[in-house]
């Protein structure tokens, strides 16, 4: 008998345009003391399984058919009342964000306790000292001192392992982690995810763990279930299934994913996924985007940055000397050479963001010096010199869901940069430089009239690029373009980077925490760590030969993936 | 706390220099104060003799000064009508008026708070949809209205309830107090109701948003993963995140409510501050007027710093010791 079983699960969302069934038929199931990463990308309905086991969809989602067993024993159709008993204390669960499951006006000891004393017979005292060794298991230190803090004192990590302490609690037979590593930084993701294998071998207990990321998948789970749409394409051993998936999604997933062991030029076979539209050519040399009035005569590099520092007040005072800083950047110096892409690298708070900010000119530094083409951008005093600077060097944020105006339409959100650096003399002539914007990017010229909450995260993201190209750039400085993105969408873009920049012979600043990602893209690495920049190499010798220690750890971490792939490719 | 305070005091020192520039400009363009200080039969000379005596004459700025060094030592002028300090006045009505606001204040913490948290809990109950409708009519009934209304049924038709004045009251240690007879007490009633009449509205549909919001969260999901019950989810957890917007809000409108009780009591006839106020202006009474402007604005910037710092004691991640 296994420790669940599902069954035929059928997951149905009715709304007034029809019913929608985000998971179709769905069977599988968990052994004790068995990881199984159930992956798939945003909207294939992984995340609304776990959910449904422990009847907490949210509305208007039901279970239309089918059955879940928690060791031989029915748990899908409970009352209310029954289902209480069975979460916390027969499922644990652990959710995304550490930073939102917490309640922030409750201690963690209030947090801990309450849970035990909900789902357990013992005494308030008991629960108490039950919550201290849970913390000791989990990892964090002092737990006597942490225990009365609030969640806004601990760090993401620590959260998280506060999150898997409450989710232990009560002993439970089966976990249900939904992306328990997704908010974390990669040397934290790592530790969380010992963490939970671990435990789940020393408990004996169940793991089901939803999640987007093949590296993950690859490296904790010990069966892995794809899910595409709704339906459970493929389900079996981990290793079996990476190596020699049955299914083309399963296959094109796979090739998705950033090779940490080697750089391609393109990610090969991403196709399978329905977004990728047709790149429309166009002919570079007569075509607007080609004919740039900058003549590049400036023969040093594009972009160099000197000894530039930028610290923020973190305690503020009437006193001087009792004002507290945090140095967001230390004395960053590299330089960028035209058409090359330099990928900056780093862990959140490292100071990756607030360098680009500085390049852009958004933030001013303290200390320092930004060159561009020869031009001390720190000296330019008025915002009237700083604009044909600011044309040619353009952002592509994180996320695409906040960085457009909801009220724009595309159109106008592409043609607006145009008409304020008045780099086109008509109407007509900027309704066909966006419409070519919009077909080159993939979109099509039809996306202009619809407005951006229309378009999928990776359509979001082309139509930031789009932007960024419409005032025709020399630097493109992308930050974290891609996190937001599931790893198909991702490739994609990043192809369509790259392709960008072969044409344009862009130059690019190219920021993320993602090292695999970063090796791809890359032709230099910066390795930044608490504001300092430790190290830059060329892409292949910092991943083959890192030279500072701490950038050895980060190339240490990274998910391995490798070994699987070169039978695919065959 | 302390650079917090300092910070404080001093923001709130520029806000009431404002405030008495404003209040006292209106000085001069309130008609004649003699007109009302002296009978008919005063000549043009005297008047003249004792405009100069009063200072009336004096230029703006010698007039102004004169006032802010008073004002410093707490003397905001004698008001015209009573021949009293215009400060002593305010304060002496001022105990009227804190009971009437405490009394609304009563009325709408009980009230909204319960029916907020109800309409977010059954968003589609029936129940819910004629809270919303009813709340949505108060915010659209001007408070006179309520109050002729609420006399007209309770008063003049029912009988239950007097109608306007305070009615007895009883001296505890220097304050006149309404609560601790049944006579005072059953005077407040109305008052209160209508005063609570115009936030009530308002507070249901704040704690009604802030608690949908709270209970769509993450926090309020993982607690029910974690098997704890219903009313412990709604009543400790997401209850208590819906208080901080709350008190904020809150604090802010108590201020208001002590500062405009103007019509309340001006159609119950309650001798507070607010009729007060409506008296003089009718006597061209300008020390008491400019006096009351200056009352308010304080009121305000007191209630304000409460609230702040009562904020920070609720809520853990606000550090009103360092950092914002």
């Amino acid at each position: 008998m296994s420790l669940l079983e599902v069954k035929n699960l059928r997951i149905e969302y009715p709304s007034r345009h029809g019913v929608h069934a985000a998971v179709k038929s769905l069977s599988f199931s968990i052994e004790r003391g068995e990881i199984v990463g159930v992956v798939g990308e945003s909207g294939a309905g992984k995340s609304t399984v776990g959910n449904a086991i422990i009847d907490l969809l949210s509305p208007p989602g039901v279970i239309a058919s089918g059955e879940v067993f928690l060791e031989g024993q029915k748990i899908s159709g409970l009352t209310p009342q029954e289902m209480r008993s069975v979460r916390g204390s027969k499922i644990g669960f652990i959710f995304q964000d550490p930073m939102t499951s917490l309640n922030p006006l409750f201690t963690i000891e209030q947090q801990m306790t309450e849970t035990i004393l909900a789902n357990l017979n013992v005494s308030k005292k008991e629960a108490v000292s039950r919550s201290l060794s849970l913390m000791e298991q989990v990892g964090i230190p002092e737990p006597e001192l942490r225990i009365k803090q609030y969640p806004h004192q601990f760090s993401g990590g620590m959260r998280q392992r506060v999150v898997i302490a409450i989710a232990l609690s009560c002993e439970p037979d089966l976990i249900i982690a939904d992306e328990p590593t997704t908010a974390l930084d990669v040397s934290i993701q790592d530790q969380i995810l010992t963490l939970i294998r671990d435990l789940c071998i020393k408990k004996n207990v169940g793991c089901m763990l939803v999640t987007h990321d093949m590296g993950v998948v690859s490296n904790v789970t010990d069966k892995i279930a794809v899910m595409y749409r709704g339906d459970l394409v493929e389900f079996g051993p981990t290793k079996q299934v990476l190596s020699d998936p049955d299914h083309d999604y399963t296959r094109s997933l796979i090739s998705a994913v950033p090779r940490s062991d080697i750089k391609l030029d393109r990610f090969p076979l991403v196709s399978y996924i329905e977004e990728a539209v047709e790149m429309k050519q166009i002919d570079i040399k007569n075509h607007w985007l080609g004919q740039s009035e900058d003549q590049r005569e400036f023969t040093g590099p594009l972009l160099s940055v000197d000894d530039v520092s930028l610290r923020f007040v973190t305690k503020d005072s009437f006193f001087e000397s009792k004002r507290e800083y945090v140095q967001a950047s230390n004395k960053v110096s590299f330089e960028i050479n035209e058409g090359e892409t330099f990928g900056l690298v780093g862990e959140s708070g490292s100071g990756k963001s607030t360098i680009a900010r500085i390049i852009a000119g958004l933030y001013a530094p303290n200390e320092g010096k930004i060159t561009f083409e020869g031009i001390d951008l720190t000296a330019l005093k008025s915002e009237k010199e700083r604009r044909p600077i600011r044309r040619q060097m353009q952002m592509v944020f994180q996320n695409p869901y906040t960085s457009m105006n909801p009220r724009m339409k595309v159109y106008d959100i592409i043609s607006e940069p145009i008409r304020f650096h008045k780099l086109a003399s008509s109407e007509t002539e900027i309704r066909q430089i966006v419409h070519d914007l919009l077909d080159h990017v993939g979109l099509g010229r039809m996306a202009g009239v619809k407005y951006p909450h229309e378009f999928s995260g990776g359509q979001r993201q082309r139509i930031s690029i789009a932007r960024a190209l419409a005032t025709r750039p020399r630097l493109l400085i992308c930050d974290e373009p891609t996190s937001a993105l599931d790893v198909s969408v991702q490739a994609q873009i990043l192809n369509l980077l790259k392709d960008l920049q072969d044409e344009l012979n862009l130059t690019m600043l190219f920021i993320s925490h993602d090292l695999p990602v970063i090796r791809q893209i890359s032709d230099r690495v910066g390795v930044m760590q608490k504001g300092k920049l430790l190290e830059v190499a060329p892409t292949e010798e910092l991943f083959t030969n890192p030279q500072h220690e701490y950038s050895k750890h980060l190339v240490s971490l990274m998910p391995e993936f490798k070994g699987l792939r070169d039978k695919l490719a065959s | 706390m302390f650079t917090f305070l300092i910070k404080r005091l001093f923001q709130a020192l520029v806000v009431m220099f404002v405030i008495s520039l404003v209040a006292f400009s209106i000085q001069d363009n309130l008609g004649d104060p003699l007109r009302e200080l002296v009978g008919q039969s005063v000549s043009e000379d005297e008047r003249q003799a004792l405009r100069d005596e009063l200072g009336l004459n004096d230029p703006y700025m010698t007039k102004y000064s004169r006032f802010l060094v008073n004002a410093l030592q707490g003397d905001l002028g004698t008001s015209y009508f009573f021949k009293r300090p215009a400060a002593e006045v305010i304060f002496d009505k001022l105990q009227a008026t804190l009971e009437l606001v405490f009394g609304a204040a009563v009325i709408i913490v009980f009230v909204s708070i319960p029916l907020g948290v109800y309409s977010a809990i059954h968003p589609k109950s029936a129940i819910t949809k004629l809270i919303m409708a009813v709340s949505s009519i108060g915010i659209s009934v001007p408070v006179f209205l309520t109050a002729i209304m609420l006399m007209y049924i309770f008063s003049i038709e029912l009988n239950w309830l007097p109608s306007y004045g305070r009615g007895e009251t009883v001296n505890v240690m220097g304050w006149e107090t309404g609560f601790l007879t049944m006579d005072g007490f059953l005077h407040l009633i109305l008052p209160s109701i209508s005063l609570a009449s115009i936030m009530l509205p308002l507070f249901i549909r704040l704690v009604r948003s802030e608690m949908l919001e709270a209970l769509s969260s993450e926090y309020v999901k993982f607690a029910k993963a974690k098997g704890l019950s219903l009313n412990k989810i709604y009543y400790v957890h997401a209850l208590k995140n819906t208080m901080l917007p709350v008190i904020t809000v809150g604090g802010v409108q108590i201020g208001t409510m002590i500062a405009y009780t103007i019509l309340t009591e001006t159609v119950f006839q309650w001798p507070g501050t607010g009729f007060l106020f409506l008296e003089a202006i009718n006597r061209v009474d300008t020390p008491l007027i400019t006096a009351y402007v200056i009352f308010v604005g304080l009121i305000f910037v007191v209630t304000n710093t409460i609230v702040d710092l009562l904020y920070g004691f609720v809520n853990p991640t606000v550090n009103i010791t360092g950092k914002g």
